[in-house]
């Protein structure tokens, strides 16, 4: 879910405000929009894509909110990160030109292996 | 405000201005099969309008994800193992003479993407690769080549109902839902365009598909087909929306203790998961990864490994627990029966595209969803595009000479003064008879007539009308589409006595010959079922082994 909406980096802009799919945000005259409706945020990491400097963060837990910080997002790099992966960022070659899904997809479609017989010792 | 009874109170929060506007076409759904019905009409030469729940780019279950397209080079021996392939997971209910229509019109739109600028990947022996699009990239250049064509995009806008006079379909109303603006579309013709129905899940970008389309064409008595199969789950971690489900083909499935799980998989191993997520977690670790496409993996789908990148994560490593989250008939393959070459529907003037209408035609009861459905949509929202502007054309001006009369009824106009509709717990209530997988996925007689019984109830309730908001009129309508569209899967799940497609029934485990053909269903006070024989299949084999 949306938990973030960093006021320092937000230039208002409210484009979250027009493209999230399920409405979450509302605009607020001459400043950073606000988190209306986090319950309705259905975790699509959308918004961060369309956010032109980077001040969303779409925490990976779906079903509730959780807690996280500004400042250690931003120094572990995760704001915008994911908007870098498809490659949207300015100067950027978009993601999709090195989409290697030629090199997978045919492998996935091969017929699936038997399962595994011996055990993997390892914990999550 | 058109002719009849407005579909809602004043109330806070509800404007008291309203938008009229007129359009040959009027497509609701801003997705994929959406937006190509757009452009196809527009380029008709059809002045068309296209509103979207929420914004046509980001909107629908394809725009976060990414999908495989059924793109298969027009090459007969090629042709022929793409019909076949999916026969059998199918039950032989496909239709081979629409597969070669969906195959030729898939071929020509996704070439259409390359000249207009999709970014699609040189492969390693030089090729343009074209069987996988990148959602984000594909809606945004969507958007873009629509708004180039002329259409008029309503974003935020969802339709809440059809408008009908004389038995045809003349527009559509519905409510701008960032400022309670209502708005009421007069058009020759409607495109339903909505997507399928995953019930609030949380699945990745399936929240905006509540089945709206599909309530909305039974209420002007179009008929909907093959809803039995609307059982499908999209495999994810149990934390996270990113419902991706192909890598996991190079998953082993662990105990909390560490031990695999015996004949646990991602495609016909899906059942052991579902039964053991009954009773305890079920871990999954992609650990069967070949060697040399580790990174491929990670370039073939960013938002795959998103969640775990953020958790710290390493799936390729670690255990992490999984989930499975309905996509009902996203995933599935039922919904509005498709009654012409165009995609009209069995009413004049609707017509009905993507996962709003049934994919039966090319993949019978089962889809892995990608692939098929991708194609689908191009295909199916080209030709209603098409046939939408055709119809309008036909009709001229008197399109607009029609009085036209809200076809609306469930959480908008009560026949009575009742209780207050709450959304919420009317959602709640439905998602207890179709999330579980010990009632939607194994299906036994006894329990689709005991969650029947209680849908029945609670389509009472929905007929109510909800607080006078935006937001509650809204939900409320989602709410009542949601009944609509459960009572529809589970009457189709109780009909076919049989195992077929995705379609579990565990009283008939077994595929019974003399039920290969589809399930058509109408009406919503009562739902009536009947049989469709399948034209232009594959031969069933006498002694089908699935």
């Amino acid at each position: 879910m949306i938990e973030l909406l960093s006021a320092t980096r937000c230039v208002a802009c409210d484009a979250c405000v027009k493209v999230c799919p399920t409405n979450v945000f509302d605009a607020v005259d001459d400043a950073p929009p606000r988190i209306a409706r986090q319950a309705d945020c259905q975790t699509c990491f959308m918004c961060e894509l369309y956010c032109p400097t980077d001040a969303l963060f779409v925490s990976p837990e779906a079903d509730g909110p959780s807690a996280v910080q500004e400042t250690e997002l931003s120094a572990r790099g995760a704001l915008g990160s994911y908007r870098a992966a498809v490659g949207w960022g300015q100067g950027q070659k978009p993601g999709a030109r090195s989409d290697a899904s030629y090199r997978v997809l045919s492998l996935v479609a091969a017929p699936e292996l038997p399962p595994r017989k011996q055990p993997q010792q390892e914990q999550a | 405000m058109h002719d009849g009874q407005a579909p809602f109170a004043s109330g806070p929060g509800l404007s008291d201005d309203s938008l009229q506007l007129r359009a040959d076409v009027l497509v609701l759904g801003g997705g994929p099969a959406g937006t190509w019905a757009a452009w196809s009409a527009a380029q008709s030469g059809a002045r068309v309008v296209l509103a979207d729940k929420g914004y046509c780019g980001t909107s629908g279950a394809t725009a976060p994800s990414g999908t495989g397209v059924w793109y298969v080079p027009p090459d007969a021996q090629a042709r022929e193992e793409a019909r076949a392939s999916r026969e059998a997971m199918g039950g032989y209910l496909a239709d081979r003479r629409w597969m070669d229509r969906v195959l030729d019109q898939t071929h020509e739109n996704v070439d259409r993407l390359a000249a207009w600028g999709y970014p699609f990947p040189t492969d390693d022996a030089g090729e343009s690769y074209r069987r996988s699009l990148q959602g984000p990239e594909y809606m945004r250049l969507m958007r873009k080549r629509v708004k180039a064509a002329g259409v008029t995009i309503l974003d935020h806008s969802p339709a809440l109902e059809l408008l009908t006079h004389d038995g045809e379909v003349v527009g559509a109303a519905g409510i701008q839902r960032q400022t309670g603006v209502r708005w009421s579309a007069r058009a020759g013709a409607v495109v339903i365009a909505t997507g399928g129905c995953a019930f609030l899940s949380r699945a990745l970008g399936c929240n905006v598909l509540t089945g709206d389309g599909g309530l909305f064409a039974a209420e002007v008595g179009a008929q909907l087909s093959g809803m039995e199969f609307s059982n499908a789950y999209g495999l994810g971690p149990a934390f996270a929306s990113v419902t991706k489900s192909a890598f996991y083909r190079f998953a082993t499935f662990y105990y909390a203790d560490g031990r695999p799980i015996e004949g646990a998989g991602s495609a016909r191993g899906r059942s052991i998961i579902a039964k053991t997520l009954l009773e305890q977690p079920v871990y999954a670790c992609l650990d069967q990864v070949p060697e040399g496409v580790r990174d491929s993996l990670r370039a073939a789908q960013p938002n795959f490994f998103l969640p775990f990148d953020r958790r710290g994560i390493d799936p390729l490593t670690q255990h992490f627990p999984v989930t499975l989250r309905l996509e009902g008939t996203v995933r599935g393959t039922g919904g509005i029966r498709i009654a012409s070459e165009a995609c009209g529907t069995s009413v004049p003037g609707l017509f009905a595209a993507g996962d709003a209408a049934t994919r039966e035609l090319i993949c019978g009861g089962f889809t892995g969803g990608g692939s098929h459905n991708a194609a689908w949509a191009m295909s199916s929202g080209y030709w209603s595009g098409q046939g939408a502007a055709a119809h309008a054309q036909q009709l001229g001006e008197h399109a607009h000479a029609r009085t036209a009369v809200p076809a609306g009824r469930a959480s908008l106009r009560p026949d009575r003064d009742a209780h207050t509709l709450d959304p919420e717990a009317l959602t709640r209530a439905v998602q207890d008879e179709v999330f579980p997988y010990e009632r939607n996925l194994f299906r036994t007689d006894k329990q689709l007539t005991e969650s029947l019984a209680r849908l029945d109830s609670l389509w009472q309730e929905a007929q109510a009308r909800p607080a006078q908001n935006a937001r509650d009129v809204l939900r409320g309508r989602e709410s009542a589409a949601m009944t609509a569209i459960a009572r529809f899967m589970y009457t189709s799940a109780r009909a076919r006595t049989e195992t077929r497609g995705m379609h579990k029934h565990l009283d008939h485990p077994a595929q019974d010959p003399t039920q290969q053909h589809r399930l058509i269903c109408q009406g919503l006070e009562r739902i009536q079922v009947e049989v469709e024989p399948v034209q232009h299949s594959a031969l069933q084999p006498v002694a089908a082994a699935l």
